[in-house]
C-alpha cells in the first residue's frame, strides 16, 4: 500500500489507525507526523548482534586484548597465542575475558566448589563449603536420594548458623 | 635410594596387581598447584625456577613425606635417566624435555613422585596399578594437605587453584586410567567406546598421552573438566561408572573372541610369542605390539610360557633407555633394534 501521509501530504505513510470514536475513520501518517500526535515513541532499532557488538566494544575497551598484567607484563593477546598465562594476577587482570573461556572449558562452571588450601582464610572456607554443599543437595535430590538430601542439609543449616 | 635401585623392578604401574588388573593396567591422580607470589612458569627466570624448586624440595624434605624420598634434578642426571623416568611413568615427557631448573620427588615404592617447574610449579601425582582411585587420592590429598601448610598455593574464591593454563584451573585434578583393550580392538569396538567417552568430556590418548598412538592397545582414558566439581565427584564417575563399563565391554569382547574366533585368536597370541622368540631385530613398538594379545592370553587362560610379571618386565626393560641400563651398554637406535631382540630372546628360550 504506497499511501501519502494525511498531516504532511509528503512522506509516506506507515502509520494506520482506525479511529472508532467518535466515528469509524481511517488514517494514515508517516511515521514522524505519528509521533508528533503522540500515536507512537519513536524507538531506536538495533538488532541483537548490533547490541551485542556494543556490549563487546565496551568490554574490549574495559579489558581488551592488549590489556596487560600488571604484575607480570603478559597481554591477555599472548595469552591467546601461547594458551598459558604469566602469574596467578593474570586470572584478576583478565577475569572478565577468561571467564567465558573458562566456562566453555569446563561444561559451563565458573564457580570453584572443591577443596581449598588448609590455610585458606574460615569464610573462604565456608562460602566454598556452602557452594559444594548446595550442589550436593541439587544432585541427591534429583537422584531422589532423600536420604543423602536430608543429610546435606542439616550439613547446610550448621554451616550457615556459624 | 637412588636412581639406579630404579631399575631392580618394573615400579608401580606394571606390577600387574590390584582390582580389575586385566583390563585396567594402572590408575593415577595428579594435582596442578602453583606457588602465590611467583610468576608462572612460561614468564619465570632462572632464578624463580631455582626458588620455586628449592622451597618444594625444602618442604618436601622436612615434611613427614621425605624421609626416604628420591629427590631427582633433571638438569643433571643426563639424557638416559631423563627417559628411564618416562618410562616409569614418574615424569611426562614434556618435562623430560623442559629447560631450566627443574625436578622431581620420588617415593620409595614409586606410588608418588611430584614434577616441580612442569607446567605448573608442581605436579603432584599418585600412581598404582589396577583401578585403585580411592588410594591415591587418599595420598595425594595428604600430600596437598601436607605441603600446603607451608607453601602458599595461588588460589581464588571463585576459580579455585589457578593454574598456568586454564584448563586446569579449579580442583586442577587429572585423573587418568590406563586400560588395556586388546579385545574392542579386535572386534572393532574401540572406536565406539572412545566417541562414548568422548561425548562425557573425556580425553581418550594412548600410552604417552597428548598426541601418542594407542600402541599395545593401551590406552589412557581421563577428566578434561577440573571446574565445578569435587574432586570425589569426579574420581566417583570414575571408579563407579565409566571404568566398569569399559571394563564390561572388553570382557565380553573377550568373551566373544574366545566362543566365535578361537583359532584365530590363539593364532594372534602364539604367533607373537614366535615373533618374540625368533626376532633379530625389533623396535619398542613391535615389541609392545606382540606383547599386548600375549598379556591377554594369559589373562585369559590360554598362554603359560611365562607370567605376568615377566611380562611386564620385557614390556619396560625393552624400552630405550631402561634396556641401555638392562644391558649396561649406551645403544643409538640402529644397534637397539638388535640388542632388544636379543635381550628378548636371552629371557625367552
Amino acid at each position: 500500500m504506497n499511501v501519502i501521509c494525511q498531516r504532511c501530504n509528503q512522506a509516506k505513510a506507515s502509520v494506520h489507525i482506525t479511529d472508532t470514536i467518535p466515528e469509524k475513520r481511517e488514517r494514515h501518517l508517516c511515521e514522524e507526523c505519528a509521533e508528533k500526535e503522540g500515536i507512537i515513541v519513536k524507538q531506536q532499532h538495533h538488532t541483537t548482534n548490533e547490541i551485542l557488538q556494543q556490549f563487546l566494544k565496551h568490554k574490549a575497551a574495559a579489558v581488551g586484548p592488549d590489556a596487560m598484567c600488571p604484575k607480570c607484563g603478559r597481554t591477555f593477546r599472548e595469552f591467546q597465542s601461547k594458551g598459558l598465562l604469566g602469574c596467578p594476577h593474570d586470572y584478576e587482570a583478565f577475569r572478565k575475558l577468561l571467564v567465558p573461556l573458562i566456562e566453555r572449558a569446563h561444561e559451563g562452571a565458573s564457580q570453584h566448589i572443591g577443596k581449598f588450601p588448609v590455610t585458606a582464610d574460615t569464610a573462604v572456607q565456608r562460602q566454598t563449603g556452602l557452594l559444594r554443599l548446595r550442589r550436593e543437595l541439587q544432585e541427591a535430590l534429583q537422584a531422589e536420594n532423600y536420604e543423602r538430601a536430608a543429610r546435606v542439609r542439616d550439613e547446610i543449616r550448621v554451616l550457615e548458623s556459624q | 635410594m637412588t636412581l639406579s635401585e630404579l631399575t631392580q623392578t618394573t615400579g608401580e604401574w606394571l606390577r600387574g596387581e590390584g582390582p580389575l588388573n586385566d583390563v585396567v593396567v594402572s590408575s593415577r591422580i595428579r594435582l596442578a598447584r602453583n606457588l602465590a607470589g611467583f610468576p608462572f612458569l612460561s614468564t619465570a627466570v632462572e632464578s624463580n625456577r631455582r626458588e620455586i624448586h628449592r622451597a618444594v624440595v625444602e618442604q618436601v624434605t622436612a615434611s613427614t613425606l621425605g624421609k626416604d624420598e628420591l629427590l631427582i634434578d633433571l638438569d643433571e642426571v643426563g639424557e638416559v635417566n631423563q627417559h628411564l623416568l618416562v618410562e616409569r611413568h614418574l615424569i611426562s615427557r614434556q618435562h623430560a624435555a623442559g629447560e631450566g631448573s627443574r625436578g622431581v620427588t620420588v617415593s620409595p615404592n614409586e606410588t608418588r613422585a611430584i614434577m616441580v617447574n612442569e607446567e605448573d610449579h608442581l605436579r603432584i601425582q599418585g600412581l598404582r596399578c589396577g583401578m585403585q582411585l580411592e588410594t591415591i587420592w587418599n595420598d595425594v590429598n595428604e600430600v596437598d594437605n601436607v605441603l600446603s601448610q607451608n607453601l602458599p598455593f595461588a588460589f581464588d574464591q571463585q576459580l579455585g587453584y589457578l593454574t598456568a593454563c586454564p584448563t586446569n584451573v579449579g580442583t586442577g585434578i587429572r585423573v587418568s586410567v590406563m586400560l588395556h583393550l586388546p579385545g574392542l580392538r579386535f572386534t572393532k569396538e574401540i572406536e565406539k567406546v572412545a566417541r562414548a567417552a568422548r561425548d562425557l568430556r573425556l580425553a581418550v590418548r594412548g600410552l604417552h598421552g597428548e598426541g601418542t598412538e594407542a600402541v599395545g592397545d593401551l590406552y589412557q582414558v581421563s577428566n578434561q573438566t577440573t571446574l565445578g566439581k569435587t574432586e570425589t565427584s569426579i574420581i566417583e564417575t570414575f571408579s563407579q561408572t565409566i571404568i566398569p563399563r569399559i571394563v564390561d565391554y572388553e570382557r565380553a569382547a573377550r568373551d566373544t573372541l574366545a566362543k566365535q574366533h578361537a583359532t584365530r585368536l590363539d593364532d594372534k597370541i602364539w604367533r607373537a610369542y614366535g615373533v618374540l622368540c625368533g626376532a633379530r631385530r625389533i623396535s619398542t613398538n613391535e615389541t609392545q605390539t606382540m606383547l599386548s594379545p600375549i598379556r591377554m592370553g594369559i589373562h585369559m587362560g590360554r598362554f603359560n610360557k611365562f607370567d605376568l610379571k615377566t611380562l611386564n618386565e620385557l614390556f619396560l626393560f625393552t624400552q630405550p633407555a631402561h634396556l641401555q641400563r638392562v644391558t649396561g651398554k649406551a645403544l643409538d637406535e640402529n644397534t637397539r633394534a638388535a640388542a632388544r631382540a636379543d635381550y628378548l630372546r636371552s629371557r625367552l628360550n
